[in-house]
């Protein structure tokens, strides 16, 4: 697959603070890509250098062959449709004007009306933007970065809350973006939302990227990538689980005991209860998430995985 | 160019449903030609060089509405187009600056031509004011004195910070020209030295330049060349000054 997007060690600084060091990715044709982390991570200034709106102060940028600095803006926005953060619309514009507005801009775009209707807002053209619940107004953002139907399409922060009926329906229609060839990088701090929507993703920590892989592959590399908790109502010897290869960690309050470990997690856990005798309440088994991958990695988290067992060492800033 | 005829169509749509814009352009100057001509009425001679009172004072209120244009309307549009991230999200698209900035020139200069008309037209029924001595050389003088005080928008909204700081600097700025220029009042009923303290304001200028083609088919040098002194240095620093985000 050729490559959509990629950075060569950027470095992007403002004064003294270094908002993005040394990344390195590359973003294949076709894929939902996540660049993911908390705020102030570095995300929105990459994507920035992306969009040729900074100058990066060293390494690289390409979007799809294009240097953003050196090519056109009619040539580069021909190609790449954007929603940044932070960027809205005149509060009486109906959303039929913003949309017939966005689509003049380019030579050829999408069929507008499919479009609206796909995107759910086909029965809100005549409203205009301040009329607009939140999820509308981003999915209307969403439309306009795609009116164009751009081979690229960059979406930071598209979905700050979003509820999980809105969360899937967005996941649906990313892959029918996807499946019409365009990329799309997802800028989002909400892990579990780029969880369910990428096929990889990069997690940035103070301007570095800490990990690259699929959430999957990620989850696995964690020592402990799952976890069940249960309730007991008669006391629980813990001593002869910490022991056990399959436990990593396990911490008890009062009654509640949560045991962090690798795959074949539940099985163990029964089996020691059923040694003690003991019948547990509430038993459930969880995988971990991208946001314990992010804990780990960063060090912010329980010691119940190690930072070491992945190939990227936790943050060095 | 569908890209400039879209964005001007739709930023005019979004001007006229802006109730403060609209007033100041096309309500409050024609509010003044009603009031002050049902007060002072038109009689020949009840202003200098022969001419009624209401004759005499359109080509300021004209003056007015290029004031509010350019002291209000204009730097209120850009400053909340940045506040509200429109520009930002203009930049990144194919659409070009100068388009940008192009149809708001065109959408404040059509609003111009549209008050100026709605102002003639109400003269002429209300109070039987005649047509400008030279139609051509008043035309001449209202895209001169529009497109001077266009440039000070553009300054003004390079300059302020938001949307609310450019509400307040725009009043500022326009009431004391409003009724010191000779836009509201005319000035020859003005002390001497209050005609002669006016000369600091760009707007009195604007307001000679068209009383002069109006009622005179004069071109008025002085005002003209201040005017243009105004608008350059204007254009200058507003292109050096100006951010998208």
């Amino acid at each position: 697959m050729p490559t959509a997007l990629s950075f060569q060690s950027l470095r992007k600084t403002y004064g003294s603070t270094v908002a993005v060091e040394d990344l390195c990715l590359e973003v294949e044709e076709g894929e939902i890509f996540g660049l993911i982390g908390p705020n102030g991570a570095g995300k929105t200034t990459a994507v920035e250098c992306a969009l040729g709106l900074r100058q990066p102060d060293a390494g690289g940028v390409r979007v799809l062959g294009m240097d953003p600095r050196r090519t056109s803006r009619e040539a580069f926005y021909r190609r790449v449709g954007a929603q940044l953060q932070d960027a809205g619309l005149p509060d009486r514009l109906t959303v039929q004007e913003a949309v017939d507005l966005f689509a003049s801009f380019y030579p050829t775009t999408m069929d507008r009306t499919p479009l609206l209707d796909r995107w759910g807002l086909s029965e809100k053209r005549g409203a205009s933007i301040d009329a607009l619940s939140g999820g509308q107004k981003q999915r209307l953002f969403v439309v306009l970065a795609l009116v164009h139907n751009p081979d690229l399409v960059v979406l930071d922060e598209i979905s700050t809350g979003l509820d999980p009926e809105a969360r899937r329906v967005t996941r649906d229609l990313l892959r029918e973006v996807q499946e019409s060839g365009t990329t799309v990088i997802l800028v989002t701090h909400f892990m579990d939302e780029a969880q369910a929507l990428c096929d990889r993703v990069a997690m940035m920590n103070r301007g570095r990227c800490v990990a690259l892989d699929t959430p999957a592959a990620l989850i696995d590399r964690l020592d402990a990538s799952y976890r069940v908790h249960f309730a007991a109502a008669s006391s629980v010897n813990p001593a002869p689980l910490r022991v056990d290869p399959a436990v990593e960690t396990v911490t008890v309050d009062d009654k509640h005991i949560r045991v962090y470990g690798s795959d074949n997690l539940l099985s163990t856990v029964v089996r020691h209860l059923t040694e003690q005798n003991i019948t547990p309440n509430d038993l459930h088994a969880e995988r971990a998430t991208l946001e314990d991958v992010f804990l780990a990695l960063t060090n912010d988290g329980p010691a119940r995985s190690s930072p070491a067992a992945t190939e990227i060492p936790a943050d060095s800033a | 160019m569908k890209a400039f005829l879209t964005l001007t169509w739709t930023e005019s749509k979004l001007f006229l449903r802006e109730p403060a814009a609209t007033f100041f352009t096309l309500g409050f100057p024609l509010l003044l030609l009603v009031a002050f001509g049902a007060i002072f009425g038109n009689d020949p001679a009840s202003a200098p060089g022969e001419v009624g009172y209401t004759t005499y004072a359109l080509p300021g209120y004209i003056a007015l509405t290029i004031g509010s244009l350019g002291l209000l309307s204009l730097p209120i549009t850009l400053a909340t187009q940045r506040d509200h991230g429109i520009l930002r999200r203009f930049r990144v698209t194919p659409l070009r600056p100068v388009t940008v900035l192009g149809a708001q020139a065109t959408v404040h200069l059509g609003m111009l031509t549209g008050s100026t008309l709605l102002l003639g037209a109400a003269a002429g029924v209300g109070y039987d004011v005649p047509l400008p001595a030279s139609p051509l050389l008043a035309l001449t003088a209202l895209v001169f004195g529009g497109v001077t005080f266009l440039a000070v928008g553009f300054l003004l909204g390079a300059l302020v910070p938001t949307a609310r700081a450019a509400q307040a600097v725009g009043m500022t700025l326009f009431f004391p020209m409003l009724f010191l220029s000779g836009a509201a009042i005319p000035q020859f009923l003005f002390p001497d030295w209050l005609r002669t303290a006016s000369v600091v304001l760009p707007l009195t200028h604007t307001t000679r330049l068209l009383q002069d083609a109006w009622l005179h088919g004069q071109w008025n040098g002085t005002a003209a060349l201040v005017l243009a002194g105004v608008g350059i240095g204007s254009t200058i620093a507003a292109t050096w000054a100006f951010q998208w985000t």
